[in-house]
C-alpha cells in the first residue's frame, strides 16, 4: 500500500522547493520565469499521475516521517480519492493560472514576487488536501492564510488591495484560531493527530460530550475560509487582487479549503441533527444571499465573488444534508464548479485587461469585438446557471433532487423552495454576465478599445470550457474521479451513476421554474436594481472596520498599561523586580559563614578604583552634556580593561579595549546627528524613585560580588579548566568555552549580532528622511571647525598601521585556541584598522576599495560556523562537536589544526562584517544630509603642490 | 633594587593617573580633556608593563600592547568629532 510514500513526499516538497525559482528567473525573463513556475507544478501533477491509478482502484497511500514526536505531530501524509480530487485540481489549475498570468501581468508588475507568492500557496494548499495529521494540516491552513495575504495584496500601491488583504488575513486567522482549538479536542478524543485514526473514531467522536464545541470550533475555521454567511463578507473585498489570483484562490482552491475539511471531517462528524442545522441551513442561507448580492453587483468580479459565495454555500449545505447521494453531488459540484468559474473569472480578467473596465454598466456589445472571449465567457456562464448539456446542470440537478426531499424542523418546503430561489437567482445573474456583457448594442464609449487577447491568454479558460462542455455531454467520463472521491468521503463504497437525463422529477420542475424564472428577472433587472440601491443594507466593511478599531484600541490600551514606549519605566521595573527577587532568595535562605579573608589593596588599584568610582559618578551628574560623558565613558572602559589585565583575565582585556574603541566610535558617530544635550525632563520625585531603585541594585551587585569572593564555592569553572585540552584541544579555556563548550550559544550569539547589524542598517535606512537627518543638514558648522578634513598626518599614520593592525589581528585570530585571543577580539581588531581608514581619508574613499559587502561578510560567517557545526554530524558527533589533530609540515614547526579554528574564523567574519556594517550605517547618514565628499584619500594632493610650487 | 624601582614607578604613574582625573574633571576645555583621557592611557599602559615585570610574566605585555595599539583610536575620534563634527565624512 504504500509504495507510492516517497512520492508522495515529493508532491508535498516540489512546490516549496520551486518557490526558490521564480524570484531568481525573472532576471532571465518573463516568459522564463512563467515556465520556472510550472516546471514544479508539472513535475508534482506528473507524480500525481503516475499514484492516480492506485488512488482510483481504492488504495490509499500513505507516507509518515516523525517529526516532534512529543506533540503528536508527524509529517505524515496520504492520498485518497478526496485529496486526489482536490491535488489535482490545485495543481492542474495552478498551471493554467501559470500560463495565464505571464500574459495578463503587466511589465511594471514584480512578475517573480508574484510565481513565488503563487507556489507558496499551492505547496501550502496542496499540503491541506494531503495532510494526514491534523495538526501538519493545521500548520499549512494557516501558510494558505498567509500566502494568499501575499497575493491578494499583491498589487501593494492599492489601498483596496491591502485592506482586503488585511481583511482576509483577520477573518480566516481568525477563523483558523477557532479551528486549531477545535481540532485539538478532536486529537484528544481520539487519542491520536492521525486523520486516519480518527475518521476510524467517529462514533467515539460523536457520542463524546465534547463533540459539540469541537464541531463549532472547526466549522467556525471552514466557514470562515469557505466564505460562508455571516463570514462572507471577505471574499468580495479579496477581488482587489488580480485576477489570476482570484481565479486561484477564490473560485477553485482556497475558499474550496473549508469545503474541503467539512467533506475530510464528514464521516467523524456529520449525521448528527446538530451537523445537519449548523451546517444545512448556513449553506442554504449563503447560497440564496450570495445569488441575491451577486445579481445587484455590477463590477464583474464582485458579480462573480458573490456567485462564488453562492455556490460554497450550495457545496456547504450539500454536505450539510449529511447523505450519501448528496455528498457524491457535493463532490461531482466541486470539479463543475472549478471548471466553470475559474474560466469565468479569467474570462473577466480579459474584459478588465482588454477595455480597462470591469463595471458591467459601462460595457455591452462586446461579442463582435471579441468574439472568442463571447464564445468561452457565455459556455462557462451557461454552466453556472445549469443549462443542460453543460456539467453544471448535471451537479444542480442533483442538489435540486437532494433539496426536493429534505425536510427542514419538520417542513417538507422549506428547503426546496430556498434552494429553487437559490437556482433562479444564479441563472438570473448568469444570463445577466452575458447579456450585460457581449449580447446589446456595440458601444462607442469604452475606456480602452477591445479585441480578444492573445492566444496565451484565453488558452486555459478555453482549456476549462472544452472541460464544461465534455463533463456536460458525457458525464461518465469523470465518474472515475467522482467515485473514488466520494467514497473517501463518505468512507462507504459508492458507485453513482452520472447521466444526463433521469426522466422527470421534481428536481426537473424545479430546473423550469428556475430557468424560467431566471429570464424573467434579468428582464426586470432595471426597475429592481433601482430598488436594489434604494433599499438599506448593512455595509460589512465599515462595521468590520469599526470592530477592528475596537480591538485595537482595547489592545492598546491593555499593552500601554506596561509597555508605554518610555525606556526608564522598562528599566524601573526590570531592576526593581531583580532586587526584589534577590532579596526574597537571600531572605529565604541566608548566607554561610565567609570562608576568605579580605587581600591588601594595593595603592596603585586603589588609584584605579577610586578613577572607577570618579568617573561613574560623574557621568550619572553629567550626562546631560553628551560629549563630556562620552569621555568620562572613556576611563570607565580603561579602567575595567586595566582591570581585567591585573586580575589575570587577559582575553577579557583584550575584548574590552577593543569593544570600547568600537563603542566609543559609534556613540560619536550616532552623536553626530543627535542633539548634543539631554533634555532635562525628569520631576524631581521621578529622580528620587530611580535614585533609590538605582542605588538599591548597584548596592546589591556588590554585595552578592563580595559575598560570592568571599566564600570557596565549587563553579564550573573547574570542570571547564579540567577538560579544556583533552575535549576541546585548546588550553585556552576561555576560548574552548566560547567555540566548544558553549559553542551552541556562540553561534546563537553571532547570529543575534549579524540581525542587529542588518537591523541597524535598516532603521538608519529609515531615518535617512527622519528628523535626524533633517537637523543635521540645518545644523551650522561654521564655527569651531577645523578646514582639514583629512589631515596628511594622520592619513599616512593610518596607511602605516594598516598592515600592522592586520598582521596582529591575525596572530591573535590563529592563536587564539591556545593563548590570549580568538575571533571575535580578532574580528574587532580588524575591524577597528578599517576604521582608521575611514576615519583618515573618508567615507567615499575608503568604500570604493572595500571589496566584500559587510552583509556578505555576516552571511559567509555564520554559515561557516553553522556548517563547521554541521560538519561533525559526518562523523556521527553531535553539532559543534571539536576534532583536533596535529600537522608537521617542514619549514615551520608542528602545529595543531582544530575544527574549532573554522568556527573562530566564522565568528571572526560575522564580528567584522556587523561591525562595519552598523559604523557604516551611522556614517552614511551625514552623506545622505548633503556631506560632500572627496575621491582622493585627500583634500589636497601634496605631490602636486610641490610641482606647482617648483614651476613657479 | 629593583622592587624599589617598580613601586617608585608605579607611584609616579599612579599619581599621575590622578591628576590626569583631575584635568578630565575641571577641564575647562573639551581638549584638555581628551588630551588627559590620551595620558591616561599612556599611564595605564605603563602600569601593565611595570606590573609584568615585576611578576616576572609576559602575558602583561600583550593587552598593553594592544591598548597601544587601538587606544590613541578613539583620542583620534574625539579629536575629529571636536574638528569637524563627524568622524568618517
Amino acid at each position: 500500500m504504500d509504495d507510492g510514500g516517497p512520492l508522495l513526499f515529493l508532491i508535498a516538497l516540489a512546490p516549496f522547493i520551486g518557490a526558490l525559482l521564480p524570484g531568481l528567473m525573472i532576471r532571465a525573463g518573463r516568459t522564463v520565469c512563467a515556465i520556472s513556475t510550472a516546471v514544479p507544478t508539472v513535475i508534482a501533477l506528473t507524480m500525481l499521475m503516475v499514484l492516480a491509478p492506485a488512488v482510483l482502484r481504492g488504495e490509499v497511500i500513505q507516507a509518515e516521517v516523525d517529526w516532534l514526536p512529543q506533540l503528536g505531530l508527524s509529517a505524515s501524509f496520504f492520498l485518497d480519492g478526496l485529496g486526489l480530487l482536490f491535488a489535482s485540481m490545485i495543481l492542474g489549475v495552478g498551471l493554467l493560472i501559470t500560463l495565464y498570468a505571464r500574459f495578463y501581468l503587466s511589465g511594471e508588475d514584480p512578475m517573480g514576487q508574484f510565481y513565488t507568492y503563487l507556489l507558496l500557496f499551492q505547496g501550502a494548499m496542496l499540503g491541506i488536501v494531503i495532510s494526514d495529521n491534523i495538526l501538519l494540516l493545521l500548520v499549512f491552513w494557516e501558510l494558505t492564510s498567509l500566502s494568499s495575504f501575499l497575493l491578494i495584496g499583491y498589487w501593494k500601491h492599492l489601498p483596496e488591495g491591502r485592506q482586503g488583504a488585511r481583511m482576509a488575513l483577520a477573518v480566516t486567522g481568525a477563523g483558523g484560531l477557532a479551528m486549531i482549538g477545535g481540532m485539538l479536542i478532536l486529537g484528544n478524543i481520539a487519542g491520536s493527530y492521525n486523520l486516519t485514526d480518527i475518521l476510524q473514531a467517529g462514533d467515539a467522536i460523536r457520542s463524546s460530550e465534547w463533540y459539540l464545541p469541537a464541531l463549532i470550533l472547526i466549522l467556525l475555521g471552514a466557514f470562515t475560509k469557505s466564505a460562508q454567511f455571516p463570514f462572507h463578507f471577505w471574499l468580495p473585498h479579496a477581488m482587489a487582487a488580480p485576477t489570476p489570483v482570484s481565479a486561484y484562490l477564490h473560485s477553485a482552491t482556497m475558499v474550496k479549503a473549508g469545503v474541503f475539511l467539512m467533506a475530510r471531517m464528514w464521516p467523524v462528524l456529520s449525521g448528527t441533527d446538530a451537523w445537519f442545522y449548523i451546517v444545512a441551513t448556513t449553506g442554504l442561507v449563503t447560497m440564496v444571499l450570495g445569488a441575491l448580492i451577486a445579481l445587484f453587483k455590477d463590477d464583474l468580479k464582485a458579480l462573480l465573488a458573490f456567485s462564488t459565495v453562492s455556490h460554497l454555500g450550495l457545496l456547504t449545505m450539500l454536505l450539510g444534508f449529511g447523505t450519501q447521494a448528496a455528498a457524491v453531488a457535493a463532490v461531482f459540484h466541486i470539479i463543475n464548479h472549478l471548471t466553470f468559474k475559474a474560466a469565468l473569472f479569467m474570462t473577466a480578467g480579459i474584459v478588465d485587461h482588454e477595455t480597462h473596465t470591469r463595471d458591467i454598466k459601462r460595457l455591452g456589445g462586446l461579442r463582435h469585438l471579441m468574439p472568442i472571449t463571447f464564445l468561452i465567457g457565455t459556455v462557462a456562464a451557461l454552466s453556472m446557471a445549469g443549462i443542460p448539456l453543460f456539467n453544471g446542470f448535471l451537479s444542480k440537478e442533483m442538489m435540486l433532487e437532494e433539496a426536493s426531499h429534505t425536510d427542514w424542523f419538520s417542513s417538507p418546503y422549506a428547503v426546496p423552495v430556498m434552494a429553487t430561489i437559490g437556482a433562479l437567482l444564479s441563472v438570473a445573474y448568469s444570463f445577466r454576465f452575458v447579456s450585460h456583457v457581449f449580447l446589446g448594442p456595440v458601444r462607442d464609449d469604452y475606456p480602452h478599445k477591445p479585441h480578444d487577447p492573445p492566444f496565451g491568454m484565453w488558452a486555459a479558460p478555453a482549456l476549462l470550457v472544452v472541460l464544461v462542455i465534455v463533463i456536460g455531454v458525457a458525464p461518465f467520463l469523470a465518474e472515475g474521479i467522482v467515485t473514488a472521491a466520494a467514497s473517501a468521503v463518505t468512507g462507504a463504497d459508492l458507485h453513482p451513476h452520472l447521466k444526463i437525463w433521469h426522466g422527470v422529477t421534481p428536481a426537473l420542475w424545479m430546473s423550469v421554474i428556475a430557468v424560467v424564472g431566471g429570464a424573467v428577472l434579468l428582464a426586470l433587472h432595471g426597475p429592481l436594481d433601482k430598488i436594489w440601491a434604494a433599499a438599506p443594507r448593512p455595509e460589512a466593511k465599515a462595521i468590520f472596520d469599526r470592530l477592528m478599531a475596537a480591538i485595537v484600541a482595547l489592545s492598546r490600551g491593555i499593552t500601554e498599561i506596561g509597555h508605554n514606549g518610555a525606556i526608564s519605566r522598562y528599566l524601573a521595573i526590570f531592576t526593581a523586580a531583580s532586587v526584589g527577587l534577590g532579596w526574597v532568595a537571600y531572605a529565604s535562605s541566608g548566607l554561610s559563614a565567609p570562608t576568605r579573608g579580605l587581600l591588601p589593596v594595593e595603592p596603585v588599584i586603589a588609584v584605579g578604583w577610586i578613577m572607577l568610582v570618579v568617573a561613574t559618578v560623574s557621568v550619572v551628574v553629567m550626562h546631560h552634556h553628551r560629549f563630556r560623558a562620552l569621555v568620562l565613558l572613556g576611563i570607565i572602559g580603561l579602567s575595567i580593561s586595566a582591570g581585567f589585565a591585573y586580575l589575570s583575565a587577559p582575553d577579557l582585556a583584550l575584548t574590552q579595549i577593543s569593544v570600547e574603541t568600537v563603542t566609543i566610535m559609534l556613540l560619536l558617530l550616532a552623536l553626530h546627528f543627535m542633539p548634543k544635550l539631554t533634555p532635562r525632563e525628569s520631576p524631581t520625585g521621578l529622580k528620587f524613585r530611580d535614585a533609590v531603585i538605582a542605588l538599591g541594585a548597584g548596592g546589591g551587585v556588590g554585595a552578592l560580588a563580595y559575598a560570592f569572593m568571599m566564600r570557596d564555592i565549587e563553579t564550573i569553572s573547574d570542570y571547564h579548566v579540567a577538560n579544556s585540552y583533552e575535549g576541546g584541544g585548546g588550553t585556552n579555556v576561555v576560548n574552548v568555552i566560547l567555540v566548544d563548550f558553549r559553542g551552541y550559544d556562540t553561534f546563537g550569539e553571532i547570529i543575534v549580532l549579524g540581525i542587529a547589524g542588518l537591523v541597524i542598517y535598516a532603521l538608519m535606512h529609515a531615518l535617512l528622511d527622519g528628523p535626524a537627518a533633517r537637523r543635521l543638514k540645518n545644523t551650522d558648522f561654521s564655527q569651531d571647525r577645523s578646514r582639514d578634513r583629512h589631515p596628511l598626518m594622520m592619513v599616512v599614520v593610518t596607511r602605516v598601521l594598516m598592515p600592522i593592525a592586520l598582521v596582529v589581528g591575525l596572530y591573535i585570530f590563529l592563536r587564539g585556541h591556545n593563548e590570549p585571543g580568538g575571533g571575535f577580539v580578532a574580528g574587532l581588531v580588524v575591524a577597528i584598522a578599517l576604521l582608521m581608514q575611514y576615519m583618515a581619508s573618508g567615507f567615499a574613499w575608503t568604500q570604493e576599495r572595500k571589496r566584500i559587502e559587510y552583509h556578505t561578510m555576516i552571511g559567509l560567517g555564520v554559515v561557516i560556523a553553522g556548517l563547521t557545526g554541521v560538519g561533525s554530524w559526518l562523523s556521527g558527533s553531535p553539532f559543534l562537536t571539536s576534532a583536533y589533530t596535529y600537522v608537521h609540515l617542514p619549514p615551520i614547526e608542528e602545529f595543531e589544526l582544530a575544527t574549532a579554528m573554522l568556527f573562530d574564523l566564522g565568528v571572526f567574519l560575522t564580528v567584522l562584517g556587523a561591525v562595519m556594517l552598523m559604523l557604516y550605517s551611522l556614517s552614511r547618514i551625514a552623506r545622505f544630509a548633503g556631506a560632500t565628499v572627496n575621491e582622493g584619500p585627500m583634500d589636497y594632493d601634496p605631490g602636486l603642490k610641490d610641482e606647482q610650487e617648483a614651476e613657479r | 633594587m629593583i622592587e624599589y624601582a617598580l613601586a617608585f614607578a608605579a607611584s609616579c604613574y599612579g599619581i599621575a593617573l590622578l591628576l590626569d582625573l583631575w584635568r578630565i574633571a575641571v577641564g575647562p576645555d573639551a581638549a584638555d580633556r581628551i588630551l588627559a583621557l590620551d595620558t591616561m592611557v599612556i599611564n595605564i599602559i605603563a602600569l601593565l608593563v611595570l606590573y609584568g615585570i615585576w611578576r616576572g610574566t609576559a602575558i602583561y605585555f600583550e593587552p598593553a600592547m594592544l591598548i597601544a595599539m587601538v587606544g590613541f583610536v578613539s583620542t583620534v575620534a574625539y579629536c575629529r568629532f571636536l574638528l569637524r563634527g563627524d568622524i568618517i565624512e
